[in-house]
């Protein structure tokens, strides 16, 4: 077996781990990257349509387009990297780390770890919906991968269980393909997804979204022949006498993206809402060699937003390798009323950071809060659209004085 | 001497790999696309002690000896199984009895090394049970194992040995003329045979109907079932049933071999018609959550990856209907209600060595080898094992299924030994099967069948004709 020492790992080559290689490799730090698919880009090379960028390049691409951007800045940077190597395991004692590739077994010993394995998928069995079991049902990602990775299509008709991005933006894919939508169901009295895919992708192409509807129940022996479709109550229960039975061929689900951290869970304290690890302003976990960024963390709207945190992980994670970070006095952030998503989990006194929160349900007027550090108004908050509070390091310095940082969301 | 075996069930599977140690042809016929696809696929992979039936019924014969048959063969055939002992709880003073009817029931069929243990043995063996246990009935002899892998295994060990194997091919017909055997039908064409055997699951009462036979009634048994991801292991770890009431062993929790936790069955008798009747439904599944949290009242539903439901033919005598039948050649396995997964080697055994060896007066073959070596699961090698393997072949390197972590390699060894499809590739491998269900793998599984058999994607299903996982392609 190869064995490496190095000081940053990074583990997982999407959006925030190239950004965190790219940083901590020109922070000095010998940097390795392994990442487990061919090619590096992560979901982003499946998500071919435009609306990357915006922030971080001042103009829009398409995922491919921002990939290979980062690409670009990483092969410059001097990280080394592996493609086909897939992390077996993660010994905290170390640490160290064994992966897998085609050209063998390798053994790493790195003085930080950078955590950017992004989320997966829930599947349709989490869901527990009766009927039978039929080929034909397909995570949205998955059918993503198939249509624009493969060129394939996944039947004729669709209907899309979960108005979360990636299920709206396969919506309009689908249909543009020339597959019919019959429709788009979502649980709950709003989207899922962000407002400006609502439009674009289904009111657009006039594809109905059913808001408070599930499947009750999947049909078909062998294919997928059409699914029962129910309205809900508040609660998310079945409305007696609403059920209904829509004929299609595919069941696409997009029902939320889950933090992947199987490696980290025996021992890297995590968020109970984001399903990652707590990390502090530093993207540290409390396991102080690790670091993470990206949807690992907590699932993110913008693929912009992913790459500039995991270059904050990147640097961190160089400093502390080459014994410059000090220990950090974290000043927990604790959440108030209104407050799902939360990120960070801490502040470090001094320190300039984004705090990024989501809302339960949609308001048209909120008063978002820090403790007594900060507080501004906000309009039109959205549980599909992240709020970010930037926290200057003036209003940091004062953090040292504080316990904690209770963040609140009130209606204004 | 010519013998067809109607069904590549486990019981099926295992009386072909038997009736491969004689001279002559052994015809195995399967209407599904695969091995292991009926009732086999979906039950509880229990290797029962045998304590749970009555001490007259064939059940309880060969259920005991079926279950010491287990390491032996699991051994030769290269297939997962763990003696994890199983516990009975009583939970109420009421049941307290019943675990000592148990015990003297067992101790009659001659079930070695049941116990009854205290609350405080119980907790400390398994401590995320319902701590108002009263007390455990310990039975170490029970085990796990996963059953499309034993009739899988057995399958490949026979066809080493000289089977024909027609998958997709249902029986039509059995010419039966003066009380004698002559012939199998299917749409493939007429095979004339000396013996039928009769392992066709819940179908057995259509194929003995053909021979002209009234016998097996059979109706579905429908089994619910919630499978829990690995994050779950160690939840218990040994097959936790609850005080017997009524007619099934009752919803249970125990560990799966990879490592995740199965809660149910439900028993759920369904009309003699509905055969594929394999839907879940809200009432099952919630009955199988409510039976397994009375067990374990902490359960990690949010851990739940899949939910499916089986069926396993039950029959108004509720026992086995086994070996020779008024028609001369036609020999039964049926009615093989629970247990018979842990019955199935002792069956195949007593059938072809016993019953069919001296009535068709077969003789041993000289060249028979009972071993068969598994597909290199490659992540539970050593790890200079598993180097050697990537140098002579670096697609042992490239992960496919991530959860699993199975490696191309052992998906193109699956597809060299017969997998054709999706579920083909994920019953031999178990690629798909951990926590993402397949959401980062069928895109590239599908991509290597495609590519290893020479075939369009579009002709690659999930599970054989009219399942197919794709329906066309983009614009050029």
């Amino acid at each position: 077996m190869r064995g490496v020492k190095v000081d940053v790992l990074v583990i997982g080559g999407g959006a925030a781990g190239m950004g965190a290689a790219a940083a901590a490799a020109r922070e000095g730090a010998k940097t390795i990257l392994i990442e487990r698919n061919e090619r590096l880009g992560g979901v982003l090379e499946q998500c071919i349509h435009p609306g990357f960028g915006l922030h971080r390049y001042r103009e829009e691409l398409t995922g491919p387009e921002f990939a290979a951007r980062l690409r670009g800045e990483l092969e410059s940077s001097g990280a080394e990297l592996l493609t086909e190597a897939t992390l077996l395991d993660l010994d905290p004692a170390g640490p160290r780390v064994r992966a897998a590739s085609p050209k063998g077994l390798l053994q790493i010993r790195p003085k930080a770890v950078v955590w950017a394995c992004g989320a997966r998928e829930r599947p349709f069995g989490a869901l527990r919906i009766p009927g039978t079991r039929p080929a034909g049902i397909y995570t949205a990602g998955l059918c993503q991968r198939l249509v624009n990775i493969h060129g394939l299509l996944p039947g004729k008709r669709a209907v899309i269980l979960g108005s979360g991005d990636i299920g709206l933006i396969m919506a309009r894919r689908l249909r543009l393909e020339g597959v019919e939508v019959a429709a788009v169901l979502e649980l709950k009295p709003f989207p899922g997804g962000l407002l400006r895919n609502v439009v674009q992708c289904l009111e657009d192409f006039e594809i109905p979204l059913l808001l408070r509807h599930t499947v009750a129940e999947v049909h078909g022996k062998r294919r997928l022949s059409g699914v029962t479709v129910v309205e809900v109550d508040e609660g998310g229960k079945p409305l007696p006498r609403t059920d209904r039975f829509i004929p299609c061929d595919t069941l696409v689900l997009s029902v939320g993206l889950i933090p992947e951290v199987r490696a980290l869970e025996s021992f890297a304290p995590l968020d109970p809402v984001n399903r990652g690890p707590k990390v502090n302003a530093w993207l540290q976990t409390e396991v102080p060699w690790l670091f993470s960024a990206g949807n690992s963390v907590a699932v993110f709207d913008l693929v912009d937003t992913v790459a500039a945190l995991g270059a904050r992980a990147g640097v961190a994670a160089a400093r502390y390798a080459q014994g410059e970070l000090p220990p950090a006095r974290a000043v927990p952030l604790v959440r108030g009323e209104n407050v799902l998503h939360l990120v960070p989990s801490a502040l470090v006194p001094g320190e300039e950071a984004t705090v990024f929160l989501r809302v339960p349900r949609p308001f048209p007027r909120v008063k978002v809060s820090l403790g007594g550090l900060i507080s501004r108004n906000h309009l039109g908050a959205r549980p599909a659209e992240m709020i970010e509070v930037k926290v200057p390091p003036g209003a940091s310095k004062e953090l040292s004085r504080m316990p904690e940082v209770r963040v609140e969301v009130t209606p204004a | 001497m010519r013998v067809a075996v109607i069904g590549a069930g486990v019981v099926g599977a295992l009386i072909a790999r038997e009736l491969c140690r004689y001279e002559g042809e052994v015809l195995l016929f399967e209407r599904e696309a695969d091995v292991g696809w009926g009732v086999t696929k979906a039950n509880s992979g229990i290797v029962h002690g045998g304590f749970h039936d009555p001490p007259s019924t064939i059940r309880a014969r060969f259920c005991v000896r079926g279950n010491a048959m287990y390491e032996g063969l699991c051994r030769e055939l290269n297939v997962p199984f763990l003696r994890t002992g199983a516990y009975v709880l009583a939970l109420s003073k009421e049941e307290l009895p019943l675990l000592e009817e148990l015990r003297a029931q067992g101790e009659e069929n001659g079930v070695p090394g049941l116990e009854i243990h205290s609350q405080e043995e119980v907790l400390s063996r398994e401590p995320n049970v319902n701590p108002k246990v009263l007390s455990g009935l310990w039975s170490p002899t029970v085990g796990i194992t996963e059953p499309w892998a034993v009739a899988l295994a057995a399958v490949e060990n026979a066809l080493a040995n000289g089977l024909e194997l027609h998958l997709s091919e249902e029986i039509t017909g059995i010419r039966v003329e003066k009380r004698q055997v002559q012939e199998v039908k299917t749409p493939e064409g007429r095979y004339p045979v000396d013996a039928v055997v009769n392992a066709a699951g819940l179908f057995a009462d259509h194929v003995a109907a053909m021979a002209g036979l009234s016998e097996p009634v059979l109706f579905p048994r429908r089994g619910e079932y919630v499978l829990l991801d690995k994050a779950a292991e160690g939840l218990v770890r040994s097959v936790i049933f609850p005080a017997p009431s009524g007619k099934s062993k009752g919803i249970l929790v125990l560990p799966t071999i990879d490592g995740g936790i199965l809660l149910g069955p439900t028993a759920e008798d369904l009309p003699p018609e509905a055969k594929e009747a394999t839907e879940t439904t809200p009432e099952g599944l919630s009955q199988v959550m409510e039976g397994a949290r009375r067990l374990v009242p902490k359960l990690p539903l949010g851990q739940a990856i899949k939910t499916f439901a089986g069926l396993r033919p039950e029959s108004p005598q509720k026992d086995f209907i086994l070996g020779e039948s008024p028609v001369k050649g036609f020999y039964q396995a049926a009615a093989m209600r629970s247990p018979g997964l842990t019955a199935a080697p002792a069956i195949a055994r007593w059938l072809a060595c016993e019953v069919m060896t001296s009535e068709l007066s077969l003789k041993r073959k000289g060249s028979f080898s009972p071993i068969r070596k598994g597909i290199p699961r490659v992540a539970e090698l050593p790890e200079a094992e598993w180097e050697e393997l990537i140098r002579k072949d670096p697609r042992y390197g490239r992960i496919v299924c991530f959860c699993n972590k199975v490696t191309e390699g052992e998906i193109v060894e699956a597809i060299r030994r017969g997998a054709r499809t999706l579920d083909g590739v994920k019953f031999r491998t178990r690629a798909g099967f951990g926590r993402c269900q397949g959401a980062f793998c069928t895109d590239r599984i599908l991509a290597i069948l495609a590519r290893e058999l020479g075939r369009a994607p579009e002709e690659i299903s999930q599970k054989g004709a009219g399942s197919p996982l794709v329906g066309g392609r983009v614009r050029p």
